[in-house]
């Protein structure tokens, strides 16, 4: 028996740059193309494009308890980050979309009420001593 | 109740686990997982014009994109999160931030539908994320020669492709650990820019 045969949609081409997420220029242009195109809903904070670049790795933690003027979402999110976590598990704890969470999140580092732990700066590759450190994680299971 | 990291934490890396609907990836994330498996979503709007003109405007639809995660404490200061994808796999590729930063990604193949991962291969060579193919095998699935699937897939020889059981703790972490290895062996041949 024969597996089904795959077909790429770009035989020789080397894999192009990552095209900016959701934007122009995607090699397959019609994919990318209206009708078809989705946005990640954003609250108020964040219209102006000053989200905060924040992972959905980058951990969390609270500094400060919730002040008086807290939002009841801030006081949550606070409340949980007593103790690191990632901004997924905010996300699944708090039962709020990613962007949501980064935009309060945004909103607390500004008011310097919690930390974020992760580096900010993303690099395009792994570097190889964080790559080994992972392999010998693993290695433990 | 939250399952919290040890203050000594300090970083979060993530590798994708990708493949068709019901191939066994969040099968995959909780075999390995330290943690209960969690779920994180993510809200798209579906609409017509540009960013700006669109917040607020009522013709749009709303699509609730939802992804599983686990978690595995690598050392005292650094943390592994698993994203399993589930749904359309043209939403994970618009979420913002979901690929980007991670360390590669693994494909799960199911041998009895093997054309469901055709596309998401696709647009993991578009992105120029680096990944390994792991079959998951069910016992009632077709069985093929690793290198009849390299050559169903047109993937190059570099590219691990391995038979797994994602149930299994040792049989996942062994996937993971070829991804590693796979991404290492990167960093020696391509200099990075």
């Amino acid at each position: 028996m024969t597996p089904p045969q795959r077909r790429r949609r770009h035989p020789e081409a080397q894999p192009p740059p990552p095209p900016e997420p959701g934007g122009e220029g995607a090699p397959d242009g019609k994919r990318v193309r209206n009708p078809e195109r989705l946005y990640i809903i954003t609250g108020a904070a964040v219209e102006d494009g000053e989200r905060a670049p924040i992972d959905l790795v980058t951990l969390i933690v609270a500094s400060e308890d919730p002040p008086p003027s807290a939002t009841p979402e801030q006081s949550a999110l606070l409340r949980i980050c007593q103790a690191p976590l990632s901004v997924a598990e905010i996300s699944a704890y708090l039962n709020l979309p990613f962007s949501v969470v980064t935009v309060l999140l945004t909103e607390l580092l500004a008011a310097e009420l919690v930390q974020a732990r992760a580096p900010i700066v993303r690099r395009a590759r792994a570097d190889r001593s964080l790559l080994e450190a992972v392999m010998h994680g693993l290695q433990k299971l | 109740m939250e399952d919290h990291l040890p203050h000594t934490a300090q970083a979060g890396v993530k590798i994708v686990i990708v493949g068709g609907f019901g191939v066994g990836k969040t099968t995959m994330v909780g075999s390995v997982s330290e943690i209960r498996p969690l779920t994180t979503e993510e809200t798209m709007t579906q609409a017509g014009i540009g960013v700006d003109d669109n917040y607020g405007s009522e013709s749009k639809t709303a699509t609730t994109v939802a992804m599983d995660f686990g978690r595995i404490s690598i050392t005292e200061q650094l943390v592994l999160y698993l994203f399993g994808t589930p749904g359309q796999e043209r939403f994970w590729f618009l979420w913002n931030g979901l690929f980007e930063g991670a360390l590669g990604a693994v494909v799960l193949l199911d041998t009895r539908r093997l054309e469901v991962s055709f596309d998401v291969i696709g647009r993991l060579e578009e992105r120029g994320v680096p990944f390994v193919v792991a079959v998951n095998t069910f016992p009632d699935g077709p069985r093929y020669p690793i290198e009849e699937l390299r050559s169903a897939l047109d993937l190059p020889k570099e590219i691990p492709i391995m038979e797994c059981d994602a149930r299994r703790r040792a049989s996942s972490r062994d996937v993971l650990l070829t991804l590693l290895r796979f991404l290492h062996s990167l960093t020696t041949v391509k200099t990075p820019v």
